[in-house]
């Protein structure tokens, strides 16, 4: 599995290896007596857990199980088999259509910083031999916040899925939700990736959302709640309004757990809690149940 | 009611305050001011069209906040010939702050469906703020999957904050409901008509805001979210609430112009709240006219119209490949 996550068969995968592996070098210069590319402090249990310990179980704490956050491209590696992704669309770019002071500037900031264009990854891929259109949020992008281009880029990949019938997958984990920069545009993308998820849902088309920490707002007030199937990782926070808001308009603490995976699966929100290093197979357990025709489908183009 | 005021109509206010001193002095001492007044009301009429012609988006959200501002009852007893409300979701409760029911306007049988806020304090509590929870926006949506049953237009007034924000809201799948509500709401087989009437406070504005037509009333705000949480996340400031507020672009001519809206509904002078009736006549008169125009539509025109009114939203920058020649696409 290490090599799965850093492995880096895909192109795709590798272009952003190098440039990360660049911001390392440049963060290693900054402090030389810190290799911490080796180790990463758990920040539940404060263990010291070496990097290639923790690739190997997939980012979960050996020591306590804890859910470290994936990136995009770590997801897809653990989704998509070697090398079967083709990424659309990405050279879609934000523009700054309020005149947002500094929305460039952040947007320039996190290009750099992640070696993505914006908070999500869109394309076709395989899955155990399976085609699907999936979309992958990455988080560190501005909280992983649904812009234009992410609306765009997610409504892309569900007509994608109905014009190739396809399953349709979709992970987020956007604590940002609607991306204030681009004001009400933002928010209208809620309305466009939702209108376009019901237009697959009338042709029969197969939609699992999996939600992973965290997901709030704008996306799960969206897509994310909207798949045939939800599943979500362990521990994720998954919600409406943030804990902060809700701490502050009900003037009181809120309780253990709230807000979890947990908790929604609990309250019925979710049909099912999945282990990261379950996830791929179940997708493809709920994918070979939806196939009627008992074969794999091929995309065809 | 001084704290109804609002502070940028203060020297309205004080002319207004001046000619009724005049108008009662006149009549105690039996002078006659008339010519002194009319110059006065002139003077209030030129004030109050130059006030309200160069509002600040802050002072527009003041407006649109105005405890006084009709609510969505308000308009429905003034549009309506009659009106039934209709209560529950018919899974957990009737939520106060979002109500709906059916009616009739110019003898055409409607839905409508809105946020509904309180005037005084133990209204407003029962109302929550116009901040309704998820069973709130299920009970909308059971409204409009029965008026398509029945083949009647929809109307949605929104007046919100947002919506509620608390523990039994999450435990009930706020975000489910507000999702659900958008995706099938562009599915809906009859024509839905959405006027934002005061706040449009964010996904809680919008989980009954798709729709054939969205309007805003003159003084009215829609943003995807309040400026003062917009200050405090990025400035970490809430002083700077108002510089937020002209950012945002939440007004509706900013709306207008970044094509999120299809038009603005004029209100009489000095705000909806100065004039109820006036102003629910303006409303009642584009209603009519768009649900008229929405009629003659076959519904399967009617309901692409509405996919790509929606699908079209966004701007987008398409770089290729890694050259500098860019060129600019707006995704619609
Ligand atoms: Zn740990």
């Amino acid at each position: 599995m290490l090599k799965d996550l850093f492995g880096g068969k895909s192109k795709y995968v590798t272009v952003e290896r190098k440039r990360r592996s660049e911001e390392k070098e440049k963060e290693a210069d900054d402090k030389k007596e810190m290799p911490d590319d080796l180790w990463t402090k758990c920040k539940s249990c404060k263990q010291i857990i070496f990097n290639k310990k923790l690739a190997e179980s997939l980012k979960v704490c050996p020591e306590c199980g804890t859910y470290f956050r994936l990136t995009a491209t770590e997801r897809l590696s653990l989704l998509v088999d070697d090398d079967k992704f083709e990424e659309y669309d990405a050279d879609l770019q934000a523009k700054n259509p309020l005149d947002f002071p500094d929305y460039e500037q952040k947007i320039d900031k996190y290009q750099d910083k992640t070696g993505l264009r914006e908070a999500v990854i869109t394309g076709i891929g395989e899955i155990n031999g399976w085609q699907v259109s999936l979309a992958v949020i990455d988080s560190r992008f501005l909280m992983g916040s649904m812009n234009s281009v992410v609306g765009e880029k997610i409504t892309r990949a569900i007509e994608r899925a109905l014009k190739r019938d396809l399953p349709l997958v979709i992970v987020s984990g956007g604590g940002g939700g609607a991306r204030m920069y681009e004001g009400m545009l933002s928010l209208m993308q809620m309305a466009k990736t939702s209108a376009a998820l019901k237009r697959l849902d009338q042709v029969g088309g197969l939609f699992i959302s999996v939600l992973t920490d965290p997901t709030y707002g704008g996306i799960s007030a969206s897509f994310a709640s909207l798949g045939d199937i939800n599943l979500a990782e362990p521990q994720a926070k998954i919600g409406f309004a943030g804990p902060r808001v809700i701490k502050q308009t009900i003037n009181r603490d809120l309780p253990d757990g709230f807000q979890t995976s947990e908790f929604l699966l609990e309250h019925g929100m979710i049909d099912k809690v999945v282990e990261r290093a379950d996830l791929k197979n179940l997708i493809t357990r709920i994918i070979d149940i939806h196939n009627l025709r008992g074969e794999k489908k091929n995309g065809t183009e | 009611m001084v704290q109804n005021n609002l502070d940028f109509e203060q020297p309205l206010i004080e002319l207004e305050e001046k000619i009724t001193e005049l108008t009662k002095f006149m009549e105690e001492r039996d002078i006659n001011l008339t010519d002194e007044i009319k110059r006065l009301e002139t003077r209030a009429d030129k004030l109050r069209e130059e006030i309200y012609s160069q509002l600040e988006p802050w002072q527009i959200l003041k407006i649109a906040r105005h405890v006084e501002r009709p609510t969505t009852m308000d308009y429905i007893n003034l549009i309506c010939d009659d009106f039934i409300e209709l209560h529950g979701d018919r899974n957990f409760g009737d939520d106060q702050a979002l109500i709906g029911g059916i009616g009739k306007i110019n003898n055409l049988p409607v839905t409508i469906v809105g946020h509904q806020k309180g005037k005084e304090t133990k209204d407003n509590i029962k109302r929550n703020f116009g901040m309704a929870h998820p069973e709130g926006y299920r009970k909308a949506l059971r409204l409009m999957k029965q008026a398509e049953k029945f083949k009647r237009p929809i109307i949605a007034l929104v007046n919100t904050p947002g919506a509620y924000p608390g523990i039994s809201a999450e435990e009930r799948g706020q975000a489910e409901a507000i999702a659900k509500n958008m995706m099938e709401m562009t599915g809906i087989e009859v024509p839905i008509i959405v006027v934002v009437t005061g706040e449009g406070g964010s996904g809680g504005a919008l989980g009954i805001g798709v729709g054939d037509r969205v309007f805003m009333l003159e003084y009215t705000y829609y943003s995807v979210c309040s400026p003062e949480a917009c200050a405090a996340i990025l400035w970490k400031d809430s002083d700077k609430a108002k510089t937020a507020a002209k950012a945002l672009r939440l007004t509706a001519k900013d709306l207008l112009e970044l094509g999120v809206i299809d038009d603005i509904i004029a209100e009489p002078p000095g705000g909806a709240h100065k004039d109820y009736k006036r102003s629910a006549d303006l409303l009642k008169e584009r209603l009519t006219q768009e649900i008229n125009q929405l009629q003659d539509l076959e519904t399967a025109e009617l309901i692409e119209n509405r996919y790509n009114k929606f699908r079209t939203m966004g701007y987008i920058k398409r770089e290729v490949e890694e050259k500098m020649d860019e060129s600019i696409e707006s995704c619609g």
